[in-house]
């Protein structure tokens, strides 16, 4: 399996990250190095083995379904890069 | 008293309860320590009116008697950790400015108990980095050094700003974090103790998520029995963390007898590692001796999945983070690219993203989005999720079989020096985590502790695995085996 210019640009995109086109090559070529390392993966026998699910044999825990915090706008938008009259504002979405 | 910030918890807690210091006067001791080492780039946000008002909070608790074993004891916390009001940017360019509205479960446990802060610890850039290196407040520096010789070391990482003030005295404990070695490697790096606990001890509330199976935090501490006190006070149920465990936690402290008289150690053949240097293979059979002598049973044992931990390691993590890390995106906190006209939602996701992550966590989040991506999510991510059954049943079977604890090197090499793996391809910088990362996949308690020296002066630790929920055997044995190591030595400073 070896990852080629475009999948690099694919995966790059669908990860959100912006990766200009000069630096693909190299990212390419690293993720082949880890794939490359990742393959041996396939040497296991994995018939019939259940992929883990949860490390600590525990089931989760249910609460009730009621509100417990809120009331906190402030806070909650403290650290926004732009927050404005209540809401967090970003670029247009529809056009 | 002389070299306040050089005492253990065990040691200050005792002479706080006589009265013959206060926590201020500690306090102040590690606060000049901590601003007299910028050298080590260990604290990388500084909190003195913080530690001063919380010191005299907990004088006064103590002078009212009654007061937890950490009342009154100042520590350093990782970035990791977000604590209120106080810088916590988990190392990385895209929480620049981020100050939580809230505290981590952990951190306020310790305040709880009366701890004290007194600043913020340097790391790899969301836990992802075995040396400190990918952190934007620049490398944290091992205090230790090769003898005769300047270069400067790595200690290890992610908590390399934990392990170098610990162990150079600029605090007496300090938290950390493991997904895959990260409290255990620097510790081993730096010449101190720490443990990573049962998955599910500590809450990971508040606690930057790195790789959400996998995180645990713990105690980075000058002792096993500071390790038994601090972890005592970080762990117990958290209802906001769905995976925190509803059992009660032992009074650790209280188990460590030092008797491990009919302790059964397994020794597994496959952490023989090839082209492991001779010193750590040495250590390792020393360390099997100084557990006969105490009384144990060593048996040679085989956990046969063992060579594909770490493959399957960045497998998992890395899909778990590409999860986790999508929440950066510029809208809620932390940075924002600056837009040109015209762009939309989407560029601003990628700017933001491309400016404010670090190289090796874009490497990680991109790797963690191919593995789950449309038609490899079956190859490689349900793949990597059945050989990490395999490996935790591996344990299982030699738990079933009577062993208590396992002993292993806790790192293939002793600190290296920063920079000199910036011309390796990645791999082998994981490389670095092979004896550690198998308890992260199977969530087990692992705790790392100096052991040795090697021919250039460097600290080598030790490793001992426990059963799930034994941390209190687990530190039972690792107190016995710090005993008969007897490691006492500490950096020559020089910063």
């Amino acid at each position: 399996m070896s990852i080629d210019l475009e999948t690099a640009a694919r995966v790059a995109r669908l990860a959100r990250i912006r990766v200009d086109a000069d630096a693909l090559p190299a990212l390419a070529q690293e993720f082949n190095t880890i794939l490359g390392f990742i393959e041996q993966l396939g040497e296991v026998d994995v018939d019939g083995v259940e992929p883990m699910t949860s490390v600590t044999p525990m089931r989760l825990k249910r609460r009730g379904d009621e509100v417990s915090a809120g009331g906190m706008q402030d806070k909650v938008l403290s650290n926004a890069p732009d927050a404005r009259e209540g809401f967090f504002a970003v670029p247009k979405v529809v056009e | 008293m002389a070299d306040l910030n050089r005492m253990t918890i065990a040691g200050a807690r005792d002479a706080l309860r006589k009265g013959e210091l206060t926590s201020v006067e500690l306090t102040e001791a590690c606060l000049s320590a901590a601003e007299a080492a910028g050298a080590l780039n260990a604290y990388v946000h500084h909190t003195p009116d913080l530690a001063r008002e919380q010191a005299r909070a907990a004088d006064a608790r103590i002078a009212e008697g009654d007061a937890p074993a950490m009342c009154g004891i100042p520590l350093g916390i990782k970035d990791l950790f977000c604590t209120r009001g106080v810088p916590s940017q988990a190392a990385s360019r895209i929480l620049d400015g981020f100050r939580p509205e809230y505290e981590s479960t952990v951190t306020r446990n310790l305040f709880e108990a009366g701890a004290v802060m007194l600043g913020k610890l340097n790391m790899d850039e969301f836990a992802m980095g075995s040396s400190n290196e990918t952190s934007v407040y620049g490398n944290a520096v091992n205090p230790w050094r090769r003898r005769g010789d300047d270069t400067p070391l790595t200690p290890g990482g992610s908590s390399g700003g934990s392990a170098s003030a610990v162990a150079a005295d600029l605090c007496l404990a300090a938290t950390g974090t493991d997904t895959g070695g990260s409290i255990r490697q620097p510790a081993a790096f730096a010449g101190i103790t720490g443990i990573k606990p049962t998955y599910g001890r500590c809450s990971r509330w508040g606690i930057v998520a790195f790789a959400s199976s996998l995180d645990q935090a713990g105690p980075m501490t000058k002792s096993v029995r500071d390790a038994a006190i601090m972890l005592g006070a970080m762990c117990g149920h958290d209802p906001a963390d769905s995976t925190s465990a509803d059992i009660p936690v032992p009074d650790f402290e209280a188990m460590l007898t030092g008797d491990i008289r009919g302790k059964v150690i397994g020794i597994p053949s496959e952490y023989r590692m090839a082209g492991m240097p001779d010193e750590i293979e040495t250590l390792w059979a020393q360390g099997r001796e100084m557990l006969r002598d105490a009384g144990a049973e060593i048996r040679d044992i085989s956990l046969p999945h063992t060579k594909y931990a770490l493959p399957a390691y960045y497998v998992i993590a890395p899909a778990e983070a590409s999860s986790n890390l999508a929440r950066y995106d510029g809208v809620r906190y932390g940075h924002r690219a600056a837009l040109a006209q015209g762009d939309g939602i989407t560029e601003m996701y990628e700017k933001t993203r491309a400016e404010g992550f670090g190289h090796e966590v874009q490497r990680r989040v991109m790797v963690g989005t191919y593995v789950l991506s449309a038609g490899f999510y079956d190859a490689y991510y349900n793949r990597a999720r059945k050989v990490r059954t395999l490996i935790k049943r591996d344990f299982e079977r030699v738990f079933a079989d009577g062993v208590d604890a396992i002993l292993t090197p806790a790192t293939p090499s002793a600190a290296f020096g920063l920079g000199e793996m910036a011309e390796s391809d990645p791999v082998q910088m994981y490389l670095n985590d092979v004896f550690t990362v198998t308890v992260n996949l199977a969530g087990l308690p692992g705790i790392a502790l100096p052991a040795g020296i090697d021919r250039q002066g460097l600290p080598l630790g030790l490793q001992l695995i426990g059963r799930p929920w034994e941390e209190g055997d687990l530190l039972n044995t690792a107190h016995a085996l710090e005993r008969a190591a007897g490691f006492v030595e500490k950096p020559a400073k020089w910063w």
